[in-house]
């Protein structure tokens, strides 16, 4: 469970972002986070929601766009979806894959007046 | 009126940045540093207490304990003459690369080789923490189950090496040392694996070949 971190880590990033922008209030957030990330979403909206309470974010809208696993097979030169999170080519059973998505956890986008 | 800011940076760029820093901080003093991150009580310090011992006088070597509470797992470390670090995180599941940092200020980076830094007990939080190190060495013992590297597949995948403690318990379980190393080879093909027992000693040898050739000291 390290979603606090990760919340506290936003909130810095945030925070840098309105003083440069000269936000007052952040009305959305948007990130995206990997399948295979190993955070919950549920749990970092918990997270951002305690952090933001008294602040000029509290209310903001945390949208999350979750990332499917995917890979490329450097043997067949395949792109694949691995949704049972296996990590091997399904074209030809290599193991010469480089995962393609499924590991960010990235904030694209502040919205705010 | 109403802004919309793009941003399109990881979360944990500071982190990243950091552990780039211990990196570059590596590569200068020639150290080579891993990682070690398991459940709690797979045997992490056991298995360190049995590799200071040996290659502790071979080796210029130093530990980081991370825990969040205790420095049990310190003294134990300080018994075989080895430096030793302790940091407490006092609830945080995880150490980051500033950590790191921090403690090693506390040792003489002039001769050392090789620095091992042992995470908090815990396969999920340390696997998303970056710490500047060479690799990470994954372990599990046989009374968790053959399918930990299903369970947890972040960690095995961002590993370089697997280690599988307790192997003298193999007969008192239903562990499968053929079908742990299925699992863990579907989900990184690349990983080297020892399997071992601290306690008989069995195995310990290939394991302490690959800490000396990262050490730079050759295989014995």
């Amino acid at each position: 469970m390290h979603e606090m971190s990760i919340a506290q880590s936003l909130f810095e990033i945030i925070d840098e972002t309105m003083r440069q922008h000269g936000l007052t209030r952040v009305t959305h957030v948007r990130m995206r986070v990997g399948e295979m990330a190993a955070v919950v979403p549920d749990s970092l909206e918990f997270c951002f929601e305690v952090l933001a309470r008294g602040t000029p974010v509290e209310g903001a809208v945390l949208e999350m766009t979750v990332v499917p696993l995917s890979g490329h097979c450097a043997s067949c030169d395949t792109e694949f979806r691995a949704p049972e999170r296996t990590f091997l080519c399904p074209s030809c059973g290599g193991g010469d894959v480089r995962l393609t998505g499924g590991e960010e956890l990235h904030l694209d986008e502040l919205e705010g007046e | 009126m109403k802004k919309t800011i793009n941003l399109a940076t990881e979360v944990l760029a500071k982190n990243r940045d950091l552990a780039e820093d211990n990196r570059r901080l590596f590569a200068e003093r020639n150290i080579h540093a891993f990682n070690m991150i398991s459940s709690p009580g797979s045997g992490k310090t056991t298995l360190l207490e049995r590799t200071l011992t040996v290659l502790g006088d071979a080796v210029s070597m130093a530990v980081i304990e991370g825990d969040i509470q205790t420095d049990n797992d310190a003294a134990r470390i300080a018994a075989t003459g080895v430096p030793v670090v302790q940091i407490n995180t006092g609830g945080l599941c995880h150490l980051d690369a500033a950590m790191i940092r921090r403690a090693l200020e506390e040792f003489d980076l002039e001769h050392l080789r090789l620095l091992i830094v042992e995470n908090v007990g815990n396969l999920v939080c340390p696997s998303s923490y970056d710490l500047g190190e060479h690799e990470k060495v994954v372990l599990i013992s046989v009374t968790e189950g053959d399918d930990k590297p299903l369970k947890y597949p972040g960690i095995f995948r961002k590993a370089g090496v697997m280690v599988v403690n307790k192997i003298d318990l193999l007969p008192y379980t239903d562990f499968s040392l053929e079908r742990v190393r299925a699992n863990a080879l579907s989900i990184n093909p690349k990983l080297e694996i020892f399997e071992l027992s601290c306690r008989t000693g069995e195995g310990l040898e290939g394991w302490l070949d690959w800490v000396r050739q990262r050490a730079g000291a050759g295989p014995a």
